[in-house]
């Protein structure tokens, strides 16, 4: 049987720079993909493909079995993203923020006023997003991938900003998440702290 | 594995789209009151700066009202897309399961409910200072209520094939302009038959028809021009 996330052949060019050639992997369920390479040696370009926010310019990607280009809208409700940006609004309480964000994905039934405890963000439930720290922002967008139920998340640097403490909450996360049975891939200078399947892939 | 769990109706994906942005525009009225305030101040600058002939006025009100609709409904455009782009929440819009088209939708109802609505209600307050014959005063709020509709949709195509451009505002406008004039001269000459005792039913039918047109057309355009502008 063929892995349930499977790219082939994955080559982006940006203006006229090569950014990589022919990557391609094959992941199972529980198991975590770390994309490392230098500034600028198009890891969030991979991960904007993965997610079919961009076209790859030659290759395909591959969800259980059918290409994603055919079958968007199943692939989307199967996939969470955490971005460099928050897309949380500046003006609005994380509560309301999330509110929102429920509506437009599936959940995982979690209460979010739990979810929000966990991450520590309880206190500032209703105080306008753009009063916290970039560290309690990116908590919220955190709340994101708990209150959604897809098996694949894909981060970019989803430990940029966060304290001590955070870090550590993203890295329990992740390895409950991949536990579960979900897939992750990730875009970070620094790997998960947990006994689960990892490959690297190192982007030149 | 566990399975997707229940996923969140269309209604409802419409519904907190629509309600985001109405809670922000709350938080922040300067920027719903920016259009009016900028219609308003257009459209009773001319009066003064023509001159006291009622008769005058009469002849050009309709056309410097709609003048004034136009432009305040272009001013507020560019930032129909831009501030979900800048935080990310357009990414993520992009991203939902739910039917881009429908959210998409969801954000023009808003705006037009924040910058076309308040246009139309005020509009037969300005006619006042024109000195507006009581049937031009009655149509002029329905053909702006058919016009601004769409206008808000068919600037939400501009809005999205702009976006993430630096200076989009100037291309904006260009993009929008040859498709808003059609509204423009039908809402403007319709209203001013009616000054002259005309009925108004045939430029009202146009812009029912161009309404309808924009609604069933510019939410699928919109949405397919924000995917390419995201890439």
């Amino acid at each position: 049987m063929s892995a349930l996330l499977e790219a082939r052949d994955l080559s982006i060019i940006r203006g006229d720079r090569l950014l990589f050639r022919q990557v391609g992997f094959a992941l199972n369920p529980g198991e975590l993909l770390l994309v490392e390479g230098a500034n600028g040696s198009g890891k969030t370009s991979l991960l904007r493909v993965l997610a079919g926010l961009m076209d790859a310019d030659s290759g395909m990607v591959c969800w259980n079995g059918a290409d994603t280009r055919r079958a968007r809208q199943q692939y989307r409700e199967n996939l969470l993203w955490y971005g460099h940006r928050s897309g949380c609004k500046q003006d609005l309480s994380p509560r309301e923020n999330l509110r929102c964000e429920r509506a437009l994905r599936p959940g995982s039934g979690q209460q979010p006023d739990g979810v929000l405890e966990r991450l520590g963000i309880l206190r500032v439930l209703d105080l306008p997003v753009r009063v916290l720290s970039a560290g309690q922002q990116r908590r919220v967008a955190l709340a994101r991938l708990l209150l959604g139920a897809a098996p694949l998340w894909l981060l970019d640097e989803p430990f940029t900003n966060l304290d001590t403490a955070g870090q550590e909450l993203v890295n329990d996360l992740i390895s409950e998440h991949l536990l579960e049975g979900g897939l992750c891939v990730m875009a970070s200078h620094r790997g998960v702290d947990a006994d689960v399947p990892q490959q690297k892939l190192v982007l030149q | 594995m566990t399975p997707p769990l229940s996923m969140p109706g269309l209604w409802q994906g419409f519904a907190a789209v629509l309600r985001r942005d109405l809670l922000l525009a709350w938080k922040r009225p300067g920027d719903v009151l920016n259009p009016l305030v900028f219609f308003a101040i257009v459209s009773t600058l001319f009066p003064l700066a023509i001159g006291p002939d009622a008769e005058q006025l009469r002849v050009i009100g309709p056309g410097v009202v709609w003048v004034a609709a136009l432009l305040a409904t272009m001013l507020s455009l560019n930032s129909l897309f831009s501030n979900d782009f800048e935080d990310g929440s357009l990414e993520q819009m992009l991203l939902s399961p739910q039917p881009l088209p429908l959210l998409v939708l969801a954000k023009s109802t808003a705006h037009w409910l924040l910058s076309g609505l308040p246009l139309v209600l005020a509009a037969p307050v300005i006619g006042m200072s024109f000195n507006l014959p009581v049937s031009t005063q009655m149509a002029m709020p329905v053909t702006l209520l058919l016009g601004t509709i769409s206008l808000s949709l068919i600037g939400s195509v501009g809005a999205a094939l702009t976006v993430g451009l630096h200076r989009g505002n100037a291309l904006l406008s260009l993009l929008i302009l040859p498709l808003a004039m059609p509204v423009l001269i039908f809402g403007a000459r319709s209203s001013a038959l009616s000054a002259a005792g005309d009925s108004i039913a045939a430029g009202a039918y146009f812009l029912g028809a161009y309404c309808m047109l924009s609604l069933t057309l510019a939410p699928f355009a919109t949405a397919a021009a924000l995917r390419i502008s995201n890439e």
